[in-house]
């Protein structure tokens, strides 16, 4: 074996089907109609969702259903080098395939001509932040009462020294094969995004398929048990 | 003690078995929870009373609006609802020259209005010709979740005459989450502080003996 795993253990200590250290806390910001804020190994993400509310510019209104905008961002701190502030290339696909994930569940027809803004901001990162993201952003959604069928989740799966691994670390996001996140709505296990990073082969794809929803699954019960405890607690 | 809280995608029940409510959704057969909420059983229908979520207007509330811009013919009203609200000049409580909408009201002040009509592209209007409808030209304005506003007037009425009672405040609640309050004294921080509790444990049960208990210990 390599480095990178050494006798089925990773770098972190972890074994290849195990998550890292995860927390999520509902409806922690004031102004927004719902937020999340949310920690996964290194990666700190808070997210903020509005709206339901009326999509300015007029031109940009869908007559029969909201728009689901959703914007990714890194905070310059976020990362070992500073990163320059403001959207770059990067950060402009995972809005987009963001949005695409998080609209295949909302019931947009509710409310034609309006937007409905998610904010993603990442504070500190350690790979997997788009997975982290999409996760915040769910439960941002369903603490704001945006309806939806189901929760959305996300989670990665990927190759490294020749093993289907499950949530890559940075250093196995570098070093490794191929990266693979997705996200689905639990539910049905429809998958809502699909990315891949490097190479597999058809065999280990399917491996990493599984891998990554029975992952999300486990997240998935972290969401709602976040989303139960903001009104659990009562004096 | 809490009522059951369900979440988006929560199995309720066999879609042969019940009838789907409000915040549901049918999917295969079977009966889900489309929001965050609180399981209700009515007869034979299952709805989800939403814990949050957007003011979502109907024909005949009562809200509190505020004037975002004075038009020639009619204003244009913030009623904290994902649509702009129309108020045109025939529907106001006074007779209006072409132009001068600016004298009457202007931006930035409230007023107490009723949804008249929604179209279908969702477009509201409103009239003041109604009941309570009127301007604001006093007290003091707060801003709820409208999903809590039932919880704040309670079952007839019961929960406002307990805040009434041990505030001495005078209280008008909006069904778009906007509450005015006249209040004679200092115990209009004691009755906003009551509304604020009211709004985070809306899901639980005994509030209102919870919310009177609070008021007289704190009224002496």
């Amino acid at each position: 074996m390599g480095e990178l795993i050494k006798n089925g253990i990773r770098v972190d200590g972890r074994k290849p089907d195990e998550l890292r250290r995860i927390k999520i806390e509902a409806g922690v910001l004031y102004r927004a109609d719902g937020s999340c804020y949310l920690e996964w190994g290194g990666n700190k993400i808070l997210a903020a969702v509005y709206g339901p509310r009326e999509a300015l510019p007029r031109h940009i209104q869908d007559p029969t259903k909201a728009l689901v905008n959703a914007r990714y961002n890194m905070a310059s701190f976020s990362v070992q080098e500073r990163k320059r502030p403001g959207p770059d290339r990067r950060s402009t696909e995972i809005s987009k395939v963001t949005s695409e994930a998080l609209e295949a569940v909302i019931f947009t027809e509710l409310f034609p001509r309006t937007t409905i803004d998610i904010n993603i901001e990442v504070l500190d990162a350690e790979a997997g932040t788009r997975c982290a993201g999409i996760t915040a952003a769910a439960v941002a959604l369903a603490d704001a009462g945006i309806p939806m069928r189901d929760i959305p989740v996300a989670c990665a799966a990927g190759k490294v020294d020749g093993v289907v691994v499950l949530d890559l670390t940075r250093e196995e996001d570098q070093e490794g094969e191929a990266d693979l996140p997705i996200a689905i709505a639990p539910r049905s296990e429809e998958i809502l995004l699909l990315q891949m990073d490097g190479h597999l082969t058809y065999k280990e794809f399917e491996e990493a398929i599984e891998l990554a929803i029975k992952g999300a699954k486990q997240v998935s019960k972290l969401q709602k048990e976040a989303l139960m405890r903001k009104y659990k607690k009562v004096e | 003690m809490i009522r059951q809280i369900v979440l988006p995608g929560t199995f309720l029940a066999e879609a042969g078995s019940k009838k789907a409510g409000k915040g549901t959704f049918i999917e295969n057969d079977a009966i889900y929870s489309a929001r965050l909420g609180i399981l209700e059983e009515r007869g034979d229908y299952i709805n989800v009373i939403p814990l949050s979520g957007a003011y979502e207007p109907s024909i005949g509330d009562t809200v509190i609006g505020i004037v975002e811009e004075a038009m020639r013919n009619a204003w244009l009203i913030d009623i904290n609802a994902p649509y702009p609200a129309l108020l045109g000049v025939e529907e106001s409580p006074w007779k209006i020259n072409y132009g001068e909408t600016a004298k009457y009201l202007k931006a930035g002040e409230m007023v107490i209005a009723v949804i008249a009509r929604i179209d279908e592209a969702r477009n509201i209007e409103l009239t003041m010709k109604s009941k309570p409808c009127r301007k604001i030209e006093d007290g003091f304005i707060i801003e709820i979740q409208p999903t809590k506003v039932p919880r704040v007037i309670g079952k007839n009425a019961s929960m406002l005459s307990v805040i009434k009672k041990y505030t001495g405040c005078w209280i008008f609640v909006g069904q778009n989450g906007r509450i005015w309050l006249k209040c004679p004294d200092e115990r209009l921080g004691l009755a906003i502080e009551a509304i604020r509790k009211i709004e985070s444990e809306a899901h639980t049960v005994g509030l209102t003996q919870r919310i009177e208990k609070m008021l007289r210990d704190r009224n002496g």
